[in-house]
């Protein structure tokens, strides 16, 4: 279960993830990064409630990073401690702006 | 020898759940740290992913995972009947490279790598076989 909650202002969007982004919900959140993207500039993914991360999310917030390569600048906040040691050992700590949990 | 444990079920993403509490019933009644544990039930979920989606492009089959922990090692075996398939050939990700020219595939084998000690494939009596391994 995910649920995805989408805040927009102006060009800026943010998208706030709870739950678990895997192969049964990654789906739903490549179905938002392909269809909400147009002119914004800035796009914030919000981690805090997010608790897992497999291979089929990882592969959704990378074609996000691409899209926005395009168009503008992408950030991942609020990683906690297990996902941002997945970020690290798959190397997208060096291609994606990653800010961790405040302690 | 430790005691092997062992899971058969049909091959379906719904059978998930089942699979990773095999992994943390195991591990638990081991006294594994939380990371490991973790760690091994990320690299299980990818497995057991690709086998439902890509062992049996032709209908049902089934899906085994044997597990036991000895000495301070735990070893997971994932096995099914499908298509002979090493995932394991695959080239890694060449995590260098930029989010523009880096491929969006191919992340899930690598990132059992990253997850585990050791990790082994064998065709074996007409099975898939992956053998996961990790110290706790």
């Amino acid at each position: 279960m995910m649920n995805i909650i989408k805040k927009q202002s102006d060009d800026r969007l943010t998208i706030a993830l709870e739950g678990r982004l895997d192969i049964s919900t990654a789906p739903d959140l490549e179905q938002v990064v392909v269809g909400s993207l147009a002119g914004v500039a800035d796009l914030v993914f919000d981690l805090e409630k997010l608790s897992y991360i497999s291979s089929a999310g990882l592969r959704v917030l990378l074609l996000a990073q691409k899209k926005m390569n395009k168009q503008g600048s992408m950030k991942v906040i609020h990683v906690n401690e297990i996902i941002m040691e997945v970020f690290v050992n798959m190397g997208f700590s060096d291609i994606m702006t990653i800010e961790q949990e405040q302690i | 020898m430790a005691e092997e444990s062992v899971l058969r079920i049909p091959a379906r993403l719904e059978g998930m759940d089942l699979i990773l509490s095999f992994v943390s019933f195991l591990l638990d009644s081991h006294g594994c740290s939380p990371q490991a544990r973790t760690q091994l039930r990320m690299a299980v979920e990818e497995l057991y992913v690709n086998v439902t989606l890509y062992a049996y492009p032709s209908g049902d089959g089934w899906a085994e995972i044997r597990g036991c922990v000895e000495d301070g090692i735990a070893t997971f075996k994932l096995i099914d009947g499908g298509t002979p398939f090493n995932p394991l050939e695959k080239d890694d990700p060449d995590i260098m490279l930029s989010g523009e020219e880096r491929g969006i595939g191919g992340l899930g084998i690598f990132m059992v790598k990253t997850m585990v000690d050791e990790v082994e494939y064998e065709y074996r009596d007409g099975c898939n076989q992956l053998t996961l391994r990790k110290q706790l």
